[in-house]
């Protein structure tokens, strides 16, 4: 696992979606194998360029996600791996059942792409906004979830997906979003990556809120707060290590996620903490809501996503400590 | 081997699946009788004639696929393979006990021979369209068969494999539909039709269909088997009008979908199997 950080907050010039396709591209040319079947949304994430240079490998299911994910545990059973795209919400509530069993309990590779994570569904609203995605997943046993943040990472953990024997949902935002890591950083599924060094407190993020985390800690640096920050890009399986090691250092833990806090990176960071190493955590999320329609940094501000309120967060989790 | 011999074979495989999927439902007194004895004819032609397999490599990658979509039809699935000689049939007899490989519903993980895991009615069907695209874009020239209820078309999920299997024009697959006219609360008709027909709609989906006025006739289905195997293009639907619980005492008259029948029934029922094969083996 080696990362370059560039964290400067700026917006990256390139799509997510393109770091799927991009690392797509390379591994269809290399392995037969390899299949992507969308529902009917190759026009939302740029798939078409898949079914233009593979057209034997790829495929359109139309807008049948039930049927696509069973179309996808049957063609890994003859030895393909299978991924499969639509918007998180579809991918995960409306073909949930298939993916669990066609796919889960069988033990068959599919890999499941789930775009527009939370906010990032923005002028979709509502009825497109997943905030629950990740964790119908996360209760499919030796399941792998993922919330991507950039393209270099997305492009480098889609790479480590197509070797899982297993089911594994990874989110994907569509857009670009910020940009967290130079090309050619690698990472390591159930690996996260320890950013900012820090002894008062840990913010752990993913996703959109890596970025996020990472201004918390500048500005958290300028009130004299030493914050540590982990991009836990995989949700499962954990990082138990590294978490306990944070807690432990820092005594204090802020977890900041695009999803409920209930059922997400909050609840299972909450989980190892209880078990292991009991400290004060305060958790960054959607705290019990439905999603709504708007720009996204209304959506960040509306749900309370922002640096501002992780800092908030962070002070909050200090003034705990015994 | 004449047509003739080879159907007095079929005939006489269907008689020995039915004898022992009772049995193997008798070793725990209770289960899915119905929609198993419906079955029996089907899994003799396809295993006992049709279906190119090597019980000794069940995972040959060119071997053809059978995929038990109405998958609580797991024990005439488990005779057919014990039979056919993928493990000793006894271990059949493990059904539904504590840490059995044999559960109520088929399970690719569990069962040697099985190809794909089944319950959740619908999944099967998906499964196998994924299975018959697959093996075809690896230039395979094998068939994937797929068996479904008919109350299992209730399932939104049929009709979405059914209109993915004809745009991608899988004339490698091939769907019975087990037409037993039961489903767990009643007849079919009642509980939920199927507007002009469960054929009609395959039709209407794109699918070579055939009906096979007797489901429960050996060389009906092969006859059928065969003509579907000259359509190009297409993927074809055999409609199999069959009676539930067909060949079960205890179980025919009343069409039921699960059965839990007195010891008395049982043995009445397992004599009455075992005469009938001993019937059919007779006949020349």
């Amino acid at each position: 696992m080696s990362y370059t950080l560039i964290g400067k907050h700026e917006k990256d010039s390139r799509a997510n979606r393109d770091g799927y396709v991009s690392a797509m591209l390379e591994l269809m040319e290399q392995d037969k194998s390899i299949v992507h079947i969308d529902c009917d949304l190759m026009g939302c994430i740029n798939t078409g360029k898949l079914l233009k240079a593979f057209p034997e490998q790829t495929f359109n299911a139309g807008i049948a996600e039930q049927n696509a994910m069973g179309v996808a545990a049957g063609m890994a059973a003859t030895g393909l791996k299978a991924f499969i795209h639509s918007f998180g919400c579809f991918a995960s509530r409306r073909a949930f059942d298939q993916a669990f069993l066609s796919a889960g309990y069988s033990q068959l590779p599919v890999h499941v792409i789930g775009s527009d994570p939370g906010v990032t569904a923005a002028f979709n609203g509502a009825t497109h906004m997943p905030f629950e995605d990740c964790a119908l997943y996360m209760t499919v046993p030796n399941a792998i979830v993922i919330d991507s943040c950039d393209y270099a990472q997305t492009y480098a953990l889609t790479k480590q997906l197509a070797k899982q024997p297993g089911l594994s949902y990874m989110r994907l935002i569509r857009k670009g979003f910020t940009t967290v890591y130079a090309d050619g950083s690698e990472f390591e599924i159930g690996k996260g990556v320890t950013l900012r060094d820090g002894t008062d407190v840990t913010i752990v993020a993913s996703g959109i809120l890596v970025d996020e985390a990472l201004k918390a800690e500048e500005q958290l640096a300028a009130k004299g707060i030493s914050a540590r920050v982990i991009d836990m890009h995989t949700w499962k399986p954990l990082d138990e290590e590294l978490i306990l090691k944070a807690a432990c250092e820092t005594g204090a833990i802020v977890t900041a996620e695009n999803h409920q806090v209930s059922c997400g990176l909050g609840s299972a960071v909450a989980n190892v903490l209880t078990e292991k190493c009991l400290v004060p955590q305060e958790r960054i999320g959607i705290q019990n809501q439905f999603g709504q329609v708007g720009p996204q940094d209304f959506l960040m501000e509306q749900y309370h996503l922002l640096a501002a309120d992780i800092v908030a967060a962070a002070e909050k989790a200090i003034a705990r400590k015994h | 081997m004449d047509k003739k011999q080879k159907m007095q074979q079929l005939r006489v495989f269907a008689a020995e699946i039915r004898l022992e999927t009772l049995k193997v439902i008798a070793s725990r007194g209770f289960g899915h009788v119905g929609g198993s004895m419906s079955m029996a004819d089907a899994m003799a032609v396809l295993y006992g004639e049709i279906m190119n397999v090597d019980p000794k490599n069940p995972r040959w990658e060119d071997r053809d696929w059978f995929v038990l979509s109405k998958g609580h039809g797991g024990p005439v699935m488990y005779a057919t393979l014990g039979l056919k000689g993928y493990y000793p049939m006894e271990r059949a007899y493990t059904l539904n006990q504590p840490g059995t490989d044999f559960p109520s519903h088929t399970d690719r993980m569990k069962t040697i021979g099985v190809d794909l895991t089944t319950g959740s009615l619908g999944q099967g069907m998906s499964e196998a369209v994924g299975a018959a695209l697959g093996n075809k874009t690896q230039g395979r020239n094998n068939h994937v068969f797929v068996a479904v209820g008919d109350g299992e078309c209730d399932e939104g999920q049929i009709w979405e494999a059914a209109q993915f299997a004809a745009h991608y024009k899988l004339d490698n697959l091939i769907c019975l539909v087990d037409d037993n006219k039961r489903q767990l609360d009643g007849a079919v008709a009642d509980v939920m039709g199927h507007g002009k027909g469960i054929g009609a709609k395959f039709d209407a989906f794109g699918w070579n269909v055939i009906n096979i006025e007797d489901g429960n006739d050996v060389e009906q289905i092969y006859d059928a088997i065969q003509a579907a195997y000259q359509v190009k293009g297409q993927p074809t639907c055999l409609i199999l009008n069959t009676t539930k619980g067909k060949g079960a005492t205890f179980a025919e008259p009343s069409g039921a979908h699960s059965s839990q029948p007195t010891q008395e029934q049982w043995d009445e029922a397992i004599a009455a199997s075992e005469a009938a094969l001993a019937a059919i083996r007779a006949q020349k």
